[in-house]
């Protein structure tokens, strides 16, 4: 059912993520799976890391190699994360400003498997109205239910999906948050696996907390969800603040594997969408009009 | 033996479905979520939600309703309807959006189901005689077909009824029993047999020896399921939903039309002067309704009454109205109190819900004149029952004049009756309901016209946001002015038409082919509406409220008309 499908252009192009640099052991070969494909990692003698397609005379766990391998990946560092390409990547990855700021928490949060296709858990972090029932007392809680309504747009100069004036009540919307308060969010997908949410910070009105989602395809059905902080949080260490990440993906992780198809379905009639669903409709649109067939089903032309 | 979707096989045993519990089912590679709603009713539907596919057997089986874990949207007992979506709750969700169903039978300790028609399980006359006792299931890696070979040779197929996965057989210890193989993919079954006359005094250790012997069974055809090349799982089916509920969002209006046929099944005074109707399908089941919603009752002498359902959430199986005798009914009320009887047919419209309501208040304050309780109790059974705080105030002029007063005490504390207020008293009372407005709290009128201007009135000098204030009139006591003339253009169909005095833009838009539903055609239920592009409207209705009416983009089109010489309607 998963299948094997061989990526799209646009997929195989694209950087993807696939583990926290923090987090790479010194000096040995690590292993994980990217587009149904193995892949090897290991920083090498001078703390640079490299990807290599994996190989069956170096596995993980074996000592890395002293120098940059003959065939390595395409590779860079960005945000916290190693991230590399199968295909042609472009030069540069999707810009978050906010992460250079000199008085933020940088947090590689968390990264965590899950067992359903990318698109759908981009579709659950842009999402709402889940917020009462699956992160209860958290970042909703009952009878305050309502999406109130939001701007979407798909911008061609700068190919993302963005989403503003997303307003919700929660009632504990971060590790400094004291009671409950109407939240403002932003959303941008700048990359069909990859989404940044902006929210107000309960510290200073004027600015944001930035809080990104880095999906790591493993299959097509699979995903390893990285999670990436840049807050202003002055009070707690990075362990709570790990926690309470974990905490709140471990509440969406059951929902997303209970979803079916897994693959995310562009038919229009698939599913059925409410106008909360505006920045989901969209972004379908966007995978489609990108001619995204990983990790979806598209619809019958 | 072929496995088509004309199958009939038990999908669950009957203790599988205890109180409230969800029970995750599979046949044939689709999957059920099989829940018992507190009436009894076994529902087997498509286990996953419309909005988004998450499984319903992780959803939350509230005793009226499933509800789904991801958005909270609740699906209605028996007929799978979406009666609420929390993200947004000030729409009522269109009809329409209903869950795939499945049929059911419970038989034999057994709960059945198909993916094809409606004929029913196969009959074990043996089973018959009551006094069974349904064994634990055995699951096993197998092809159906195997361990029903594999039963075979302890039994026969069953003679004539052989639909090739039933096995009846005598056991060592001379009890007659049946087992049934669920096909649950094509490399996968369930086993579940059944005892007939099974007298042993130790009904546990019966359970074990055949729980032992099914093992082995199961471990018999598991090895021989590996020895043969797997079978490939059957691929679920996702039915599309349909194109109207794929578009964003809008609600699908029916014409004044009456699309059901319903039975009078039963008729009471459910209080003095209020006559109560059960009114259960004639064939099939009814149509998913929501709190405050109300049908068209088509009455033998051709007048069309809209009322108020009053069951509560998972009640689905009949529609409950209360009907109050009118001095000056223009034959409405009188007919149905004198007239109609039980077992009468009658002619009705599906249900329609121009009075949603929320359930994002932290109160909900009902205040009910007359028989005006009766949309106010069905929204105070839905909030009631899911702990949602509620205070139910009914002012009525003894307490023989409160309708379905069963009803309203099962609301206990949460129900306060007012007896026997002149106009000034109630006004006085409603001051002291309404006074202070606790934070976000809802208030939800139905009564009287002179009862709801003054409620209106007192909660507005109160402080009381509009946005919070929800009322139902019974009928347009205002008079209505129809002399203006105005023409009218429509935006979708490119007419322009001529309004004069005396015919309402409801009329005109008829006689000239453009059919919009309507209901109590006095400008009281919203059901007629249309929205305003350009022009003025001459707000006669008691269905919008001030704000709603200054704002200009929505008309009621039975009654209002335009101050402008022209008005423009999306039509």
């Amino acid at each position: 059912m998963s299948g094997f499908a061989s990526p799209d252009p646009v997929t195989l192009n694209l950087w993807h993520p696939i583990a926290a640099i923090g987090e790479i052991p010194p000096g040995k070969v690590s292993a994980t799976v990217l587009l149904d494909e193995p892949v090897n990692f290991a920083k090498v003698a001078d703390g640079e890391p490299f990807v290599w397609r994996a190989r069956p005379e170096l596995r993980a766990g074996d000592a890395a190699p002293s120098t940059r391998p003959a065939d390595a990946l395409p590779s860079l560092v960005a945000y916290g994360y190693l991230w590399t390409s199968l295909g042609t990547p472009p030069e540069e990855i999707f810009a978050i400003p906010e992460y250079a700021e000199p008085d933020r928490r940088n947090v590689a949060a968390a990264s965590i498997g899950v067992a359903v296709s990318a698109p759908r858990a981009i579709e659950n972090f842009l999402d709402m109205g889940h917020f009462p029932y699956v992160h209860t007392g958290i970042l909703g809680e009952q009878p305050h239910t309502e999406v109130k309504e939001y701007d979407v747009e798909t911008s061609a100069e700068r190919d993302e999906v963005l989403a503003t004036r997303c307003r919700f009540f929660q009632p504990m919307a971060s590790t400094v948050a004291k009671g409950g308060m109407e939240v403002e969010y932003v959303y941008r997908v700048p990359h069909p696996f990859c989404s940044v949410l902006y929210k107000s910070s309960p510290l200073d009105a004027n600015r944001q907390d930035v809080i990104a989602i880095f999906l790591q395809p493993v299959g097509q059905e699979r995903i390893r969800a990285h999670m990436m902080l840049s807050i202003l949080d002055d009070q707690n260490d990075d362990t709570f603040i790990r926690r309470f990440q974990l905490m709140v993906f471990g509440q969406d992780k059951p929902i997303l594997e209970n979803q079916f198809p897994k693959r995310l379905p562009l038919d229009p009639r698939a599913e059925t969408p409410i106008r909360a669903d505006k920045s989901a409709i969209a972004y379908r649109r966007w995978l489609s009009a990108k001619g995204v067939t990983y990790g979806v089903i598209p619809a019958a032309a | 033996m072929s496995l088509t979707n004309d199958i009939w096989s038990p999908i669950a045993a009957s203790g599988d479905l205890p109180f409230r519990h969800v029970f995750h089912g599979q046949l044939l590679g689709q999957e059920f979520a099989a829940w018992r709603a507190d009436d009894g009713h076994v529902n087997v539907w498509e286990n996953r939600c419309l909005h988004r596919g998450v499984r319903l057997s992780i959803g939350l089986n509230d005793g009226r309703e499933l509800v789904c874990q991801y958005h909270g949207w609740r699906y209605a007992n028996r007929t799978a309807g979406c009666t609420y979506i929390p993200a947004h709750p000030a729409d009522a969700p269109a009809r329409t959006i209903t869950n795939r169903t499945y049929p059911v039978v419970e038989r034999y300790g057994l709960i059945w189901t198909t993916l094809g028609e409606e004929r029913g399980p196969p009959a074990r006359p043996e089973l018959d005689s009551g006094d069974l006792l349904t064994l634990r299931e055995m699951a096993a890696n197998a092809p159906a077909a195997m361990a029903v070979a594999a039963l075979r040779r302890h039994g026969d197929d069953g003679g004539q009824e052989g639909d090739g996965l039933s096995v009846t057989l005598t056991t060592p210890e001379g009890t007659r029993a049946a087992f049934f193989v669920q096909p649950v993919d094509s490399g996968r079954c369930v086993i579940r047999g059944v005892l007939a006359g099974d007298r042993s005094p130790d009904s546990i250790a019966t359970l074990r020896l055949h729980n032992e012997r099914l093992k082995a069974l199961r471990d018999v055809i598991e090895a021989e399921a590996l020895a043969a090349p797997a079978p490939e799982p059957l691929a679920p089916v996702y039915a599309p939903v349909s194109a109207e509920l794929a578009e964003m969002p809008g609600l699908l209006k029916a014409g004044r039309r009456a699309s059901l046929s319903v039975a009078v099944s039963r008729k009471w005074a459910a209080g003095a002067d209020v006559a109560g109707f059960e009114l259960a399908a004639v064939s099939g089941g009814l149509p998913t309704f929501q709190p405050g919603g109300h049908i068209d009752v088509h009455l033998p002498n051709g007048l069309i009454r809209p009322y108020s359902l009053v069951n509560a959430p998972g009640e689905t199986g009949s529609y409950v109205i209360g009907v109050k005798r009118d001095p000056a009914s223009r034959g409405g009320s009188q007919t149905l109190h004198e007239t109609v009887r039980e077992g009468d047919l009658l002619a009705i419209s599906e249900p329609r819900n121009n009075f949603p309501l929320r359930r994002d208040a932290n109160l909900t304050i009902f205040i009910a004149g007359g028989v005006g309780v009766t949309p106010l109790i069905a929204m105070a059974q839905a909030l009631d029952h899911s702990g949602s705080a509620i205070a139910f105030h009914c002012f009525a002029r003894d307490e023989a004049h409160i309708a379905f007063a069963d009803r309203l005490g099962a609301l206990k504390s949460r129900f306060t009756p007012h007896l026997g207020l002149d106009p000034v008293e109630t006004e006085a009372r409603l001051r002291t309901l309404l006074g202070q407005r606790p934070v976000g709290a809802h208030v939800y009128l139905c009564g009287p016209t002179p009862m709801l201007e003054t409620a209106r009135r007192v909660a507005a000098e109160a402080g009381w946001p509009e946005a919070a204030v929800h009322f139902e009139y019974f009928k347009n006591e205002r008079a209505v002015d129809a002399g203006s003339s105005f023409e009218i253009a429509l935006a979708r169909s490119a007419l322009t038409l001529t309004v004069p005095a005396g015919r309402t833009i409801l009329e005109v838009l008829r006689d000239n082919g453009v059919d919009l539903p309507s209901s109590c055609e006095q400008g009281a239920c919203g059901t007629c509406e249309a929205t305003v592009l350009e022009g003025e409207p001459d707000h006669q209705d008691v269905y919008l409220s001030d704000a709603e009416k200054r704002e200009g983009r929505r008309i009621m089109t039975c009654v209002s008309r335009a101050r402008s010489a022209r008005i423009t309607l999306d039509v």
